[in-house]
């Protein structure tokens, strides 16, 4: 059965008197990956910082697990089993790997020791460089641990800020099949932004595409990608 | 200058000609400058007219200086291995530091008993730990939750002021006043922290740079309470657990009590020991609270405030708890520093206060809590060494500054030593990951 993990309805939001988000709606399913591509500056990002809380939506409405979580403060919602992983890693640089993952438990309550183990499963490089500085990891590391750090909350919806940005084709498909992997296993619900709009379609079930504050299009991963429209204007034409 | 086979790798004459060529460099340039500065001179005939005198010789030596010091420091600067030295140097100084702090506790704690250390030298010594206590406190704010505080003094003078105060006003003993004071000072930090929460560097800087003036200037002007500049005196001098130090001898003073000849060196040392457990105090929450999820909370903020926004850590309260720990012991610090004078005014409480503990810390390693015993040492200690250069002190200490950050930019000790993590790889239980320390 079907049930809704999160919903936004007719969001707008901004900055100052710039007006990111003009009215968006899209819902997430319990178990599913829903992507959400578009060009820069768009309002992906703006979008799952909002869901956040931070900007605040000057309209519209978020509700996850059908409670209003639109008025929230942000720490409440970070805590309550939404966890993201930002644009830019923004990992803990002088902080070792252990402790930015100890970080990423505790604000939410969970015990690290019961955590830890999963993640280091999930990411064997993380256990290894456990005592290292985060700043001294490889940005393919630094996103492992992003996500390993979001995950140490044990969140029932994940959202991913361009996982992707910086990395080797080849790391950036090692991130997208553990993606796939928790999905499958554990049947986490994953809210996914990226630009790379090729290989975000072909992991989610669901997408979503934004252009310049509001959805144009949306539909299964598969029927996204098989559109003329979205094969020129994100896939670069023959790519 | 010459340095015999201590690298062998890059031949003698090579490294001299290179010296040389950057020695004939800086000449020209210095030549280009003091051709015109020195060379030069219009001076005043006796007639009143102007007349150029010329200085050749001055030009000629002050590049002849030029060229030998820049050829002595570019072969002494050659002769080290760069990417050998630091880490050699961390090592070493990590290793030392293990044993380093023990023996400066215990230093501190035989000081009063040592041969030779009289009253002048403990005086200095309870001014050091003043500084060491008011290091440590600070760098809760700056060196753990990376809020720059330029008006830290503010709260050393609201526990001075509120010892003061309450002793003059209501006759309330040290030891009520102490916690008092602190309890004060922690919140007008939690005052000051509610305008400051959305800043952070540049701006927090200036603000607080602006609180602390706001806080001396209020206490210079509101004269009815305060005294004005003529400050508060006669602050009562502290008692050992309600006994006096008094010279009467009586029973009920401290040296009758304990049947001992009335001296007033008990007060000093008596004084000197109290400063030193405030100090450890600090240093014992500072280190503890450093393992808890609070003081982790601080590090992180430290390190990237939209990261802990999005990992669910209250950025407030954060924030408010640093500024107010910090501000407590500030205030204790004030109290103390009450007693022991007997007087305070404004004038004890400038920027340049604040500016001297800002820089123990930054000098000690952000974040380091031996660092800053030792920056604390050096910088109030070598003040007091080269009192006899009165104002050139300033010079040598300005130096001493520009050298240590030169060789050492990240303070002493510098910043989180990841050697403490590299030795407990494998340690992953339970335990270890409650404390966090990675």
């Amino acid at each position: 059965m079907k049930t809704t993990m999160l919903e936004v309805d007719n969001l707008a939001t901004g900055y100052g008197a710039v007006q990111a988000l003009k009215g968006v709606s899209l819902h997430v399913d319990r178990g599913e990956i829903v992507t959400l591509i578009g060009a820069n500056g768009a309002g992906k990002s703006t979008l799952l910082m909002s869901i956040c809380g931070d900007p605040r939506a000057r309209s519209g409405r978020i509700m996850l697990d059908g409670e209003d979580i639109t008025a929230k403060p942000t720490h409440e919602i970070m805590r309550s089993g939404v966890a993201q992983s930002p644009e830019g890693r923004r990992i803990f640089p002088r902080m070792s790997v252990l402790e930015n993952l100890v970080l990423g438990a505790q604000a939410a309550g969970q015990d690290p020791a019961q955590q830890l183990p999963r993640v280091f499963d999930l990411f064997p490089r993380l256990r290894e460089r456990q005592s290292q500085r985060g700043g001294t990891l490889s940005g393919g590391e630094q996103q492992m641990l992003a996500i390993g750090r979001a995950l140490m909350s044990r969140p029932r919806l994940l959202l991913l800020d361009e996982p992707s940005l910086g990395l080797a084709p080849l790391i950036s498909r090692q991130i997208f099949a553990t993606i796939r992997d928790l999905n499958e296993r554990e049947g986490l619900t994953v809210l996914l932004v990226e630009q790379n709009a090729n290989q975000a379609l072909r992991l989610a079930h669901r997408g979503y595409v934004l252009v310049t504050g509001r959805i144009t299009m949306s539909g299964s991963g598969a029927e996204l990608l098989a559109r003329p429209e979205i094969r020129d204007a994100y896939l670069g034409g023959g790519h | 200058m010459t340095a015999p086979a201590a690298v062998p790798a890059l031949g003698i004459t090579a490294r001299l000609r290179a010296a040389l060529v950057d020695a004939s460099k800086a000449t020209v340039v210095a030549f280009g400058l003091f051709f015109i500065m020195v060379g030069l001179r219009t001076d005043v005939s006796p007639t009143g007219a102007l007349f150029l005198r010329t200085r050749w010789l001055d030009v000629a030596l002050l590049c002849a200086a030029v060229f030998v010091s820049r050829l002595a420091l570019a072969l002494w600067l050659g002769r080290r291995k760069p990417e050998v030295g630091p880490a050699w140097q961390a090592a070493a100084l990590s290793r030392a530091g293990l044993l380093f702090g023990p023996a400066l506790l215990a230093l501190a704690l035989i000081l009063p008993f040592v041969p030779g250390i009289g009253r002048y030298e403990l005086d200095l010594g309870i001014l050091v730990l003043t500084y060491v206590m008011l290091g440590w406190g600070l760098n809760i704010v700056v060196g753990l939750a990376g809020l720059l505080d330029l008006g830290y003094v503010a709260f050393y003078a609201v526990g001075a002021y509120a010892y003061a105060l309450l002793a003059q006003y209501f006759g309330l003993s040290f030891w009520i006043c102490l916690p008092l004071a602190g309890i004060l000072a922690a919140f007008w930090g939690v005052l000051l922290g509610f305008p400051v929460l959305r800043l952070r560097g540049d701006y927090l800087a200036i603000v607080t740079l602006a609180f602390g003036e706001i806080i001396r200037i209020v206490l210079l002007n509101w004269v009815e309470l305060t005294g004005g500049p003529n400050g508060i005196s006669g602050i009562p001098r502290p008692t050992f657990f309600g006994l006096p130090f008094s010279m009467s001898g009586g029973p009920q003073t401290f040296a009758g009590f304990f049947g001992l000849e009335p001296s007033p060196s008990h007060r000093v040392i008596f004084l000197y020991y109290l400063i030193l457990a405030l100090a450890l105090l600090t240093n014992w929450v500072a280190i503890r609270i450093r393992r808890q999820p609070i003081g982790r909370a601080w590090e992180a903020l430290r390190e990237d405030e939209i990261a802990c926004r999005a990992l669910g850590i209250n950025i407030t309260n954060t924030k408010l708890t640093a500024f107010a720990l910090g501000a407590m012991f500030a205030g204790f610090a004030g109290a103390f520093f009450a007693t022991r004078q007997a007087f305070i005014s404004p004038e004890s409480f400038t920027f340049i206060e604040s500016a001297i503990i800002l820089a123990i810390v930054v000098l000690g390693g952000l974040g380091s809590q031996i660092g800053i015993a030792v920056a604390a040492i050096v910088m109030i200690g070598g003040f007091e060494l080269f009192r006899d250069l009165d104002e050139y002190r300033m010079l040598v200490f300005g130096a001493a500054m520009v050298v240590i950050m030169v060789l050492r930019p990240r303070g002493l000790v510098g910043s989180r030593a990841p050697s403490v993590l590299l030795g407990e790889q494998r340690r992953i239980d339970a335990r270890f990951v409650g404390e966090g320390r990675g």
